[in-house]
C-alpha cells in the first residue's frame, strides 16, 4: 500500500500553513516530518487523519482496504491523550478499542497491549493517577489494541522516558516490519532506521 | 452497533463517577422548586395553580444545566479528534451520546417530580401529569441542546452562549408542556391535542438535533 499527497495546501485562520507539499509513504516505511515551529507538521498530520480540511492538492491511498477512508484506517497520536481521569486504565483502552476497532476487544489484546507499554499491572487505576508519560504510554497502547495500517504520531516521544522511548521505537519498528505505514512529526532523531524525512519549510 | 454501545456505556460511567455531574441537575431541580414557596408565600391554591409551570421551567434549567460539557470534554482532552476518526456516522454517535445524557440528566428530573409536587401542593394525580409531560418533553429539550452544545464546542465559556442560544428554541416544549400538565389537572381542554404536539416536539427535535449538531461538530473542528 502507498499513502501519496501531491500539492496540498491548507489554509487554516487565513494564513497559507503549507502549499504545493508533495509525499509519498510506502507499506514498511516511515515519514519523518521534520521543521521548526509552526511550520506545520501537526496540521500536515492532522490534514492525513482527516481532521482538518485540505484546501487544495490530493490525498491518495492505494493498495489499501478500499471499503474505509484514510481516515478510518489511520490512528492518530496528537498532543492530547484522549484519556477520561474517572475511567481506569483497563476502561480507558476498552473503550477505545471497542469504539475504534468496531467490536468487542478480546480481553488477552487488552491484556497485553497494556503490558507492551509497561501498564500490565495498573488496569484497574484510575486514569486520574497516572504520570504525563504514563498517560503517553495508555495513548500508545491504543494502536497496539485496534490494528490500523496508517500510524500518525505527533511528537510520539513527548513525555516519554529513555526506556519507553526505546520500546516505543521498537514498536513502530514491528509496525513497519508488518507492512505498516507510520508518518510522526518529529524535532530530533527518533532512531529509526531509513526513515524518509520530510522538511517543512525548508525551501520557503 | 459495538461502537455506539461502547459511547454509551462509557457516557453513562462518566455521568454516575465522581466529578460526572449526573447528580447536579436534580440537586438544581430541587433547590429551584423549593425555593419558590419561599418567595410567592403560603398561597396553597396560588401554588397548584402555577406548580405544573414551576416545576417544568426548573426542569428546563436543569436539564441545560450539565449540557455545555457533553461535547466540550471531549474536545479539550483530545477524545472527540478520535471519534471523529471512528468510521462511525456522527449522527448517530451525537444521538447515543444525547441519550445517555438524557437518561443521567431528564429522566431524574422525571422521576424526583412526585416529590417536588408536594411542595407545590399538587395531588398526585396532577403531579402524575407533570412527570408523564415532562417524560414526553425533556427529550426534546436535551436534543435541542446538543445543537447549542455542539456550537459551543470550543468556547472557554461556553455554558453561558448555550443557555442564550437554546432557551429561546425551546420556548414551544414549555407552552405544550405546561398547557398539557393544566389540560390534565384543570381541564376543560383535552389533554390529548397538546400532549400529541408534545410528542411530536420531541420527534422532530431529535431529527433536526442530531444532524445539525453533526453538522456543527464537524464544521467547528476546521
Amino acid at each position: 500500500m502507498r499513502l501519496e499527497g501531491s500539492g496540498l495546501a491548507c489554509i487554516r485562520g487565513g494564513r497559507e500553513v503549507f502549499a504545493g507539499l508533495d509525499f509519498s509513504v510506502g507499506g514498511g516505511e516511515a515519514l519523518l516530518i521534520t521543521g521548526r515551529n509552526g511550520v506545520g507538521k501537526s496540521t500536515l498530520l492532522r490534514v492525513i487523519a482527516g481532521l482538518v480540511r485540505l484546501t487544495g492538492g490530493e490525498l491518495t491511498l492505494s493498495g489499501g482496504d478500499g471499503e474505509n477512508t484514510v481516515t478510518e484506517q489511520s490512528h492518530y497520536l496528537g498532543h492530547l491523550d484522549a484519556l477520561k481521569p474517572s475511567l481506569t486504565v483497563g476502561e480507558n483502552l476498552r473503550f477505545w478499542a471497542q469504539y475504534l476497532g468496531g467490536a468487542k476487544p478480546a480481553a488477552e489484546g487488552i491484556d497485553a497491549a497494556l503490558t507492551a507499554v509497561g501498564l500490565g499491572t495498573l488496569a484497574d487505576l484510575p486514569a486520574a493517577y497516572l504520570s504525563a508519560g504514563q498517560r503517553r504510554r495508555l495513548s500508545i497502547a491504543r494502536l497496539l489494541a485496534v490494528k490500523r495500517p496508517i500510524w500518525l504520531l505527533d511528537e510520539p516521544t513527548a513525555a516519554l522516558d529513555r526506556e519507553a522511548q526505546d520500546s516505543l521505537v521498537d514498536l513502530m519498528r514491528r509496525h513497519l516490519a508488518s507492512g505498516g505505514i507510520i508518518a510522526a512529526a518529529t524535532h530530533g532523531p527518533i532512531g529509526l532506521d531509513g526513515a524518509r524525512e520530510l522538511r517543512l519549510g525548508a525551501d520557503a | 452497533m459495538s461502537p455506539l454501545a461502547a459511547i454509551f456505556v462509557r457516557d453513562l460511567r462518566l455521568a454516575i463517577r465522581v466529578g460526572g455531574g449526573g447528580g447536579i441537575g436534580v440537586l438544581f431541580f430541587l433547590i429551584v422548586v423549593v425555593l419558590m414557596p419561599f418567595a410567592i408565600g403560603p398561597d396553597l391554591a396560588l401554588l397548584a395553580r402555577i406548580g405544573p409551570a414551576i416545576l417544568w421551567l426548573g426542569a428546563l434549567l436543569a436539564s441545560l444545566l450539565t449540557l455545555d460539557r457533553l461535547f466540550a470534554a471531549d474536545h479539550e482532552d483530545g477524545s472527540l479528534d478520535l471519534i471523529l476518526m471512528g468510521g462511525t456516522p456522527l449522527e448517530l454517535t451525537v444521538a447515543v451520546k444525547a441519550l445517555a445524557h438524557w437518561l443521567t440528566t431528564g429522566l431524574p428530573l422525571v422521576i424526583v417530580v412526585p416529590l417536588l409536587g408536594l411542595f407545590m401542593n399538587l395531588d398526585g394525580r396532577a403531579s402524575a401529569a407533570v412527570a408523564l409531560t415532562l417524560l414526553a418533553g425533556t427529550p426534546a429539550l436535551t436534543f435541542i441542546g446538543v445543537i447549542g452544545a455542539s456550537l459551543s464546542v470550543a468556547l472557554r465559556r461556553g455554558g453561558l452562549l448555550l443557555a442564550v442560544l437554546v432557551l429561546p428554541l425551546t420556548v414551544p416544549v414549555l407552552i405544550f408542556g405546561v398547557s398539557a400538565s393544566n389540560a390534565a389537572i384543570i381541564g376543560p381542554l383535552p389533554f390529548g391535542t397538546p400532549f400529541t404536539i408534545l410528542c411530536a416536539l420531541s420527534l422532530v427535535s431529535l431529527v433536526i438535533g442530531i444532524f445539525a449538531a453533526a453538522a456543527a461538530l464537524r464544521h467547528g473542528m476546521e
